[in-house]
């Protein structure tokens, strides 16, 4: 049996995961609306205020993209695990770490990337600078990888399980503090005069950090899940 | 000699050592919970600027460590299960989960009754507060995470996995909060370095000796029904004079 390389098979599983997608496209579809819906519903709740809404706005744009990336989540495994896919991945002969990562990468880009690109549309109807804009952007851009990947380890070790979406959230939320602190602080700086280079270095180091153990964990996970 | 290291890491071996143990630590932890409030209670003096209200940190400051102490030896019994497939160190694991979420509860309860004469409000975002609240969550997470899976193999080895992570993660969450807190307000009124009465030490270091004592203690008699309820079906857990009292 051909034995891919890690870029190869990386590639295949990417495409593989974004053409299903683009056949159910519903799914992703509802990923953003839920997004937006949520964004919006902040001004209804506290008050139109356009100074408190600048002020508020990376906070809930950031928990909004929280929560989004979380109702993807039980996708992330699932299909593959009903029709056994993800069974047949894992007795291929190649690296299911490096598989994992693949399935990781291709949710961002069709749970977490729509987020980032909407962003600013939702930051304008919160009245934010150009500027923030910007940053707000850039953060989301290190940060909802991140998400993806600790999020891959929560759905894999609650694949197939009653009540799994429920549970994933309980899991991943917790260890996505970090991310949701610096990532609404790096525009939360920015507003205050300040630079938002720290924010996003942190950002960064935990996007690196996750890369590194991530898609381990996670295969680790699916391999207890499997046995 | 011959040590067998592994000797009582089998559930069978355990199970009675476990029983054997329990009263050395439960009645230790009794009657230090007594001597450590009365010194409490009736030797340490009013302190100067929080006058009576302080003697909660009697019960907040041993319940806070340990709660933090109890999840480092859950993610350490979770490491040697994964690594060495012993079944009683994941045991031990689920074991102490509901101690260390008891301890993170009474440590915010007691947290916010002391908070609301001191600084007049039950609910402060001070990072300690925060990052105990978050603490709470993961002991949470990993207990429903274990409730939820049927397979005791898999709920044990999953739920082992994710006290792993999150053990690296308290660290970077506990610094993650403490800098969101300096950069969202001024520092909440702190302590200032006054030395502590002679008999405050005491009741403090007391009542933490029987908090880890009692965990302990409770951690082995949980253990003990968890061996019995994995094992009901076999010949041993059968013989036990306790569990014939009821079969038959």
């Amino acid at each position: 049996m051909k034995r891919f390389s890690l870029f190869g098979l990386l590639g295949l599983v990417i495409r593989r995961d974004l053409l299903l997608a683009m056949r159910r496209r519903a799914d992703v579809l509802t990923t953003l609306i839920f997004f937006v819906m949520v964004v919006s519903l902040f001004p209804l709740g506290v008050g139109p205020e356009p100074e408190m809404l600048r002020r508020m706005a990376s906070g809930v744009l950031w928990v909004a993209a929280l929560l989004a990336s979380m109702l993807s989540l039980p996708r992330m495994f699932s299909a593959d695990y009903l029709d056994g896919t993800l069974e047949q991945m894992m007795l291929a002969p190649q690296s299911l770490t490096a598989m994992v990562l693949g399935k990781i990468v291709a949710h961002w880009m069709l749970s977490g990337l729509p987020l980032v690109l909407i962003a600013p549309v939702l930051g304008l109807q919160f009245d934010m600078s150009a500027q923030a804009l910007w940053i707000l952007v850039l953060a989301l851009l290190l940060g909802t990888p991140v998400l993806s990947m600790i999020g891959a380890i929560g759905a894999a070790l609650t694949l197939g399980l009653r009540g799994g979406g429920v549970l994933v959230s309980l899991l991943v939320l917790p260890l996505c503090i970090p991310v949701l602190i610096f990532g609404a602080g790096a525009v939360e700086a920015v507003n205050s005069g300040m630079d938002a280079v720290s924010n996003l270095s942190l950002l960064g180091a935990f996007l690196l950090f996750a890369l590194v153990f991530t898609p381990f964990v996670a295969a680790q996970a699916l391999r207890i899940s499997m046995e | 000699m011959v040590i067998n290291w592994f000797k009582y890491s089998a559930p069978t071996t355990f199970y009675g050592l476990a029983g054997r143990l329990i009263p050395y630590f439960a009645w230790p932890a009794a009657i230090l919970f007594c001597i450590g409030l009365y010194i409490g209670f009736f030797v340490a003096p009013t302190d100067a600027v929080q006058s009576e209200a302080y003697r909660i940190m009697f019960i907040h400051v041993p319940a806070s460590i340990l709660s933090m102490f109890i999840y480092l030896i859950m993610a350490g019994y979770a490491a040697l299960g994964l690594i060495f497939k012993t079944r009683l160190s994941a045991m031990m694991a689920s074991a102490l989960a509901p101690t260390g979420a008891l301890f993170a509860f009474i440590s915010l309860w007691t947290g916010a009754l002391w908070g609301k004469p001191m600084w007049g409000a039950w609910w402060v975002w001070d990072a300690r507060l925060t990052s105990e609240l978050i603490l709470l969550f993961l002991y949470l997470g990993y207990i429903a995470l274990q409730a939820s899976i049927d397979d005791p193999r898999r709920a044990d080895r999953a739920s082992a996995l994710l006290a792993l992570v999150g053990s690296v993660n308290v660290p970077i969450i506990y610094y993650s909060v403490q800098w969101w807190n300096t950069l969202h307000q001024g520092s909440t009124i702190k302590f200032s370095g006054t030395s502590m009465h002679i008999a405050m030490q005491q009741s403090m270091f007391t009542i933490l000796v029987a908090c880890w004592l009692y965990t302990i203690a409770v951690a082995l008699a949980r253990v003990r029904s968890i061996i019995l309820e994995r094992e009901a079906n076999t010949q041993w857990v059968n013989d036990l004079p306790e569990v014939k009292g009821v079969r038959s």
